[in-house]
């Protein structure tokens, strides 16, 4: 393997969380809730993921209970901006608190338990493709997944006719609820979908990225990829190019830092999360009086009768 | 569910009181569910810290950069202005005023010291604070994001000041400074305790902020930003200049908050100066209904529960983790117990729409 070979993988596993996360959260958006919470349900799906992956022995299992403990606290979520109409933006952080303290309860065992991670899945004769062959062919599920999922979403949003009437909600809730579309049923929806997509993203932290627990793992990776979507201009492909963009900055820190670049270490660790303001403001700048996000993003919405 | 005309004032004093209730039950419920017996936690959690005089002196030295903070982040959100960054403005003060204690260290100072501290961690706090003011106002760059993203930036900053050029040299390679000098360091309020001049200072902000919120044509911009833009645009009152004042009095609060600190509990600078102040004083400023005195009591009472947290992480082995499961659900119930300000609820038969 060569050292080229070697950094294009460690740079697809750091994009992949992201860009799951960040598909996800597009969707939420695009039905126009705007859930900062990503963080807290993304940090609970890689503690509930490993803590069921290490009592009951099966990897899979873990990531089963991951998303359904994102899809959990997300429904928490919607019961409070749909139910009860609340400030979405509080209620987000309010979620993402409330994510990382149940996960350090939920990880408070598991702590320090090393296990085997999600192993890679080889595609026969493919994989032996030079270079080529190790980069596509050669890669864990979830890579694999989270391509499946920006294409699905992409599909599902511009070319079916549920995922018109998502955007529609996302657009002019008011329209869509006087033409008879369950505003609030598609977002709860979307919400849950965000959820589940959060809590695989922090299975993949904690059985493939780094296979064991260690609180507050997700270290800022919730809330960089609801940036992604800002910067993706809540396209999905976009999104996707954001998220290598941002796993590829962060594995070049790393590179940098091992190859000497005489700046302290804690400037390269603190640069993607700089990269993050930079690309907003630049994304801003080159965006100015073109689209923004959908037009009813983060206002709640109450059906009169 | 319908909107109300108006609120009931006795409403907007119920809502926390019946949020503060539901944490409570959430509470049982789930220390029965770690194994604890619950009447002896929630005696730990809420009774416990203010049962003697050194658990009170804590308890308010754990309010005070806990309301410092909240006050700030009140006005911002009062205005619509998103910031969740106060953790780094807290640090950034710290670390401005501990870099005027580390380079005066060793030689004696005149009592102008401690007050220069104060202005400098104010300012710098401010300053931090209005970075993601200006890029919103500038370039329209979301200023939840851009807030929190310098909160990691501020916490690696103050890691390479303490493990780099400000590192103690005869502090066997610690990660901390030097221990400030007596003039650098507040003043007690009362001998044996912890008690310092931060508390007072605090309180004396309380009311200054009760009056410009209520009383002033600024606190009336501010409210009127958030709660009627387009009213406010009309009155020809700026809204990127709101936005920048906004920012730099949430900015300045959190540093000196931090200022506070550094120099009156901790009395040095280390990479664990903040137990998380900024972002549990988000919960404090929701608790308070976003209103000066209403912080005073939800940082006191959320202070009470940080105690009573690590008093049960030692007397009961409960996670410190815990603590942060009862904040957010707190937040939580608060949140949704506003709802029942702005709405009446009825029950009507489910139709199709």
């Amino acid at each position: 393997m060569t050292l080229l070979e070697a950094i294009i993988l460690t740079v697809i596993t750091a994009s992949t969380p992201l860009l799951i996360a960040a598909i996800g959260e597009l969707v939420v958006e695009r039905s126009g809730v705007l859930n900062l919470g990503v963080e807290g349900m993304m940090i609970i799906g890689a503690a509930a993921g490993i803590a069921a992956a290490i009592t009951t022995g099966n990897s899979w299992f873990g990531v089963l209970i991951a998303i359904l403990a994102g899809m959990a606290l997300s429904l928490v979520f919607a019961a409070l901006v749909l139910g009860l109409a609340a400030n979405q933006v509080a209620a987000g952080l309010a979620l993402a608190i409330l994510g990382l303290g149940l996960s350090g309860v939920i990880g408070a065992p598991f702590v320090g338990v090393q296990r085997e991670g999600i192993g890679k899945i080889e595609i026969p004769y493919l994989s032996d493709i030079p270079f080529i062959g190790e980069i596509l062919f050669h890669q864990d599920p979830f890579v694999y997944a989270s391509v499946a999922l920006t294409a699905g979403v992409w599909w599902f949003l511009t070319r079916t006719r549920a995922g018109l009437v998502l955007r529609a909600c996302g657009e002019n809730h008011a329209a869509a609820h006087a033409l008879g579309y369950r505003v609030l049923r598609i977002r709860l929806l979307a919400i849950l979908f965000g959820g589940g997509c959060a809590g695989l993203a922090g299975a993949y932290l904690s059985l493939v990225y780094t296979p064991f627990w260690t609180s507050g793992m997700t270290s800022g990776r919730g809330w960089i990829a609801l940036a992604i979507v800002v910067f993706a201009s809540w396209l999905p492909w976009r999104a996707a190019v954001g998220a290598y963009l941002f796993g590829g900055l962060t594995i070049l820190q790393l590179h940098a830092q091992s190859a000497g670049v005489p700046l302290p270490s804690q400037v390269m660790a603190a640069l993607p999360y700089l990269l993050t303001i930079i690309v907003l403001v630049v994304i801003m700048r080159a965006r100015r009086g073109g689209a923004a996000g959908p037009a009813c993003l983060g206002t709640p919405f109450v059906p009169d009768r | 569910m319908e909107k109300r005309s108006e609120t009931p004032l006795w409403l907007m004093v119920l809502s926390p009181l019946i949020a503060v209730g539901l944490t409570v039950l959430a509470a049982i419920i789930m220390f029965t569910l770690l194994g604890k017996d619950p009447a002896r936690a929630l005696y730990v959690y809420f009774i416990n810290p203010i049962s003697d005089s050194w658990g009170l002196q804590e308890v308010a030295v754990k309010a005070t950069p806990l309301v410092l903070i909240a006050l700030g982040l009140a006005v911002c959100y009062r205005a619509n202005v998103w910031n969740i960054g106060a953790e780094g403005q807290f640090l950034l003060g710290a670390m401005a005023g501990g870099w005027l204690a580390v380079i005066t260290h060793g030689s004696t100072q005149g009592p102008w010291l401690l007050p220069a501290m104060m202005m400098l961690g104010a300012l710098a706090g401010a300053c931090w604070a209005l970075i993601p003011g200006v890029l919103r106002t500038r370039f329209g760059a979301n200023e939840i994001l851009t807030s929190l993203m310098l909160v990691y930036v501020a916490e690696y900053l103050l890691d390479y000041l303490v493990r780099g050029p400000w590192r103690d040299p005869g502090g066997f390679n610690m990660p901390q400074t030097v221990v400030f000098e007596p003039e650098a360091i507040l003043p007690l309020l009362m001998d044996g305790g912890r008690l310092n001049i931060g508390t007072p200072i605090m309180l004396v902000m309380v009311v200054a902020f009760a009056i410009l919120m209520g009383r002033t044509l600024k606190g009336f911009q501010i409210r009127l930003v958030g709660e009627a833009p387009r009213a406010a645009r009309f009155a020809g009152f700026s809204e990127k200049g709101l936005v920048l004042t906004v920012f730099a009095i949430s900015g300045a609060l959190a540093g000196l908050a931090g200022m506070l600190e550094a120099a009156g509990t901790v009395k040095q600078l280390q990479p664990g100066i903040s137990p998380g102040y900024g972002f549990t004083a988000i919960i404090v400023a929701f608790l308070g209904r976003l209103n000066p005195v209403g912080c005073l009591i939800a940082g006191i009472f959320i202070a009470i529960t940080f105690i009573g947290g690590e008093n049960a992480q030692i007397m009961l082995r409960l996670p410190l983790d815990a603590t942060r499961v009862l904040q957010g659900l707190l937040l939580f119930f608060v949140l949704a117990c506003d709802s029942l300000l702005l709405y009446r609820f009825r029950l009507v038969r489910e139709q199709r729409a």
